[in-house]
């Protein structure tokens, strides 16, 4: 039986990386091992990991998958302790705990022309979302940016399965000196009718996507990411207000109505450890990991 | 033989449980019950009348043959107490540790009558322990294998049992657990002083040298559903996902940071280990003046936690009076004598919070008892004008949680009540889809960790029985 061949209890394998790029500076692609989960993940889903026995369990969206040979595909940033140790693995190394695929898939239905507008590392999550309507024959536009050229991901496979693309740096040194959600905007002004609109990117990227979907009463959607435990619903830290209702993110999101949602809450929810990230940061820089053997 | 047997000394006075002085466990994570010395165990065994009725193993969810077990210990045997422990009991230490036995076993011993009951609960852990330390685990004669496959969906107390149950008789079984560690809220929610995490993982070794194969970091639901695992090969399934949806009041400012579910405050520190941050990177809130809002077990173990962290004062908020309170009378004393200030007859109303967004005080109205309620218990009435404010800096809320629908939800055609509540036949654990079978919290709602043994006792039983038709 194939069922329960992962994990990492009793000598199994763990889920060995078999691919490491740098895409940009501080941002990092993984191919992992994972084959349950790869034969289930569907766009817009998300994993949670940790690295060691000391280590803390983080969620990250899955920025791809291959179902045949059984892997996922994991981009993230380097920004708190666990991030930067992640980014010190190589490919042939592995991941103590990796678990999904978590939260509601992304609803995709074909529809005549659909927005899919990523800033930053929200791009990585937008591209299988993307791929995915253009699948189920959606013209899609595509609307990636990041603070400047040398963070800009996955503008070659963006392109690929879009009908559209439109690539924005803050900096203007790649691409137009634009917000994508200006770009956005702009596009709905010159008469893109868009049926709906996916935006994943910081947080205030997806506010003013929010702003900008509901001025022009479109459909809007975006990937929340707030601080989670379990994953599964169980321990509620990571409730988001949608709508004037607290919702759990990992099992009733990642994704809502952008619209509805309480980003200042959201913000303010995120900074709940940042003392102790910078304490756990500055311990890891000084060369001291805890009590971890990685 | 008999003329060799000690003499019953049912006068005796019930031995103590040696305990850690409180100023000095308030401080420590370390187990506050230490355990009986081979000296007392034997005195208190031999206060056990061997009377003909043993009530108390009918007072025993998972039916020990707990005079036969006592008898082995007041003649010094003390493997063969432990033989007698594991013929009925997968988890001898954790039942020791934490099973309600006041209101079990102990509640209808012969000798409570007169005086105080065999301390059943402590000889059980003595002998647990005895086994523990003498490294040696026996096993039973390997059974011939079924050739029937079962899957377990979680590895809690419900499941483990369960698991052991079904592994020796021969069934192959599969625990999958959605976090990292098995052993469900006895690693996640049930703290280290008062269950430490290395004895539950010497009871979940113990179930998996029996044969069950254990599955961590596979999300039943999720990762593969129920109808998925019958396909794949599984002849039958049981689900003992308990109860983990944690319940907030729906008061304003329950958002606040700061303010955490007693699933999230527990999970934190005893799945994660945030108590020795920054060895361990996960971090928890040290609260000064720390409130939890709640007076079950779950409340006490918050109320125990939040002081180990390191807060000057935990309160424990709750709306009916001390003589009310639902968590174990032990554990309300040992909470006590470390400290804890009980605001009894006393409900939060708001939660209010600085500038930042953080958790600054909880506003709470004091409460009358009125009628006796629905659960028999006198419903708190709210007086008029009596707000106040309690000054804290984390709040947890443990007023229970629910089944987590992330099974049921995704299992067409599995029945629930309308909380949620998966519904199975009590006797047997038998559900609304053929070969699936439930029990635990998940049946129950949150309830404690015997019974959900129990449950998985009579389901163990109940699929046996399925699959030798089948």
């Amino acid at each position: 039986m194939a069922v329960g061949c992962e994990g990492s209890d009793g000598g199994q394998p763990m889920f060995k990386i078999s691919e490491k790029q740098v895409l940009a500076p501080g941002t990092m692609l993984f191919v992992v091992h994972a084959p349950m989960i790869a034969s289930k993940v569907q766009p817009g889903q998300f994993i949670v990991l940790r690295i060691c026995e000391e280590g803390e369990r983080i969620p990250l969206t899955v920025a791809d998958f291959d179902r045949e040979a059984g892997t996922l595909t994991l981009i993230f940033q380097e920004v708190g302790k666990t991030t930067r140790l992640l980014g010190t693995l190589e490919a042939g190394e592995e991941i103590l705990d990796l678990v999904g695929p978590l939260g509601k898939p992304t609803h995709i239905e074909r529809l005549n022309l659909v927005a899919c507008v990523g800033g930053g590392i929200g791009v990585a999550p937008v591209y299988p979302i993307t791929r995915e309507f253009k699948a189920k024959g959606c013209r899609v536009v595509s609307i990636i940016g990041s603070r400047s050229k040398d963070l800009l991901i996955l503008e070659k496979e963006m392109t690929a399965v879009s009908d559209e693309i439109y690539v924005t740096t803050d900096d203007g040194s790649y691409g137009k000196k634009a917000f994508v959600t200006q770009e956005l905007e702009r596009l709905i002004q010159e008469g893109y009718n868009f049926e709906f609109a996916i935006g994943i990117g910081p947080v205030p990227m997806m506010r003013s996507f929010a702003k900008v979907t509901s001025k022009y009463g479109i459909p809007g959607k975006v990937s929340l990411n707030p601080i989670m435990v379990d994953g599964t619903g169980m321990c509620g830290v990571c409730r988001v207000s949608v709508g004037g209702k607290t919702r759990f993110a990992c099992v009733d999101g990642p994704e809502f109505d952008a619209a509805e949602v309480d980003f200042d809450l959201l913000c303010a929810r995120q900074l709940t450890y940042c003392d102790e990230e910078k304490e756990s940061l500055a311990a890891f820089e000084r060369g001291k990991c805890g009590g971890c053997s990685k | 033989m008999s003329d060799q047997q000690p003499k019953p000394r049912p006068r005796a006075a019930r031995e103590s449980m040696p305990r850690q002085d409180p100023e000095v466990r308030r401080h420590n994570f370390d187990e506050v019950a230490l355990g009986y010395s081979e000296e007392q165990a034997v005195r208190e065994a031999g206060r056990c009348l061997k009377c003909k009725k043993k009530p108390c193993v009918g007072g025993c969810p998972v039916e020990i043959e707990i005079p036969a077990f006592i008898h082995e210990i007041a003649e010094h045997n003390f493997d063969g107490a432990v033989a007698k422990l594991r013929e009925k009991n997968s988890l001898p230490a954790v039942c020791g540790r934490v099973c309600p036995q006041e209101d079990q076993c102990e509640k209808v011993c012969v000798l409570g009558v007169k005086a105080e009951p065999v301390a059943i609960g402590r000889l059980e852990r003595f002998a647990a322990d005895h086994e523990m330390k003498s490294g040696k685990m026996a096993f039973p004669a390997p059974p011939a294998p079924t050739g029937k496959q079962v899957a377990v969906v979680g590895s809690g107390p419900a499941g483990l049992t369960l698991a052991g149950d079904l592994a020796k008789m021969g069934h192959a079984v599969t625990v999958f657990e959605a976090l990292h560690k098995m052993g469900g809220v006895l690693v996640y929610g049930i703290p280290e002083f008062r269950l430490p995490k290395g004895i539950v993982q010497r009871e979940v070794d113990y179930i998996e040298k029996l044969g069950a194969k254990m599955v961590p970091n596979f999300v039943v639901g999720k990762t593969r559903t129920v109808d998925e695992l019958m396909r794949e090969g599984f002849d039958a399934v049981f689900i003992g996902t308990g109860a983990g949806l944690p319940y907030f009041m729906n008061i304003p400012g329950e958002n606040l940071n700061g303010v955490y579910s007693a699933n999230e405050f527990l999970t934190r520190s005893n799945l994660m280990k945030a108590y020795l941050f920054p060895r361990y990177d996960t971090p928890i809130k040290i609260g000064k003046h720390v409130g939890v809002v709640g007076g079950g077990n779950v409340a006490m173990d918050s109320v125990r936690t939040g002081m180990r962290l390191g807060a000057e004062e935990v309160y424990c908020v709750y709306r009916r009076s001390k003589a009310e309170m639902p968590a174990r009378q032990e554990e309300i004393e040992n909470a006590l004598e470390e400290g804890m200030i009980l605001k009894e007859l006393t409900s939060p109303v708001k939660i209010i919070g600085n500038d930042k967004g953080w958790v600054k005080e909880i506003e709470c109205i004091r409460m009358d008892l009125g009628e006796p309620d629905a659960s028999g218990r006198r419903r708190p009435v709210p007086i008029d004008g009596s707000e106040f404010r309690i000054e804290v800096d984390v709040v947890v809320m443990a007023i229970g949680q629910g089944p987590n629908p992330l099974v049921p939800t995704t299992t067409e055609g599995l029945s629930t009540t309308k909380w949620g509540n998966i519904i199975a036949d009590e006797a047997t654990g038998e559900t609304s889809l053929p070969g699936v079978f439930a029990g635990g919290d998940i049946v129950t709602g949150a309830a404690t960790v015997i019974l959900a043994m129990g449950a998985g006792r009579k389901a163990a039983r109940a699929i046996d029985a399925y699959l030798k038709k089948a």
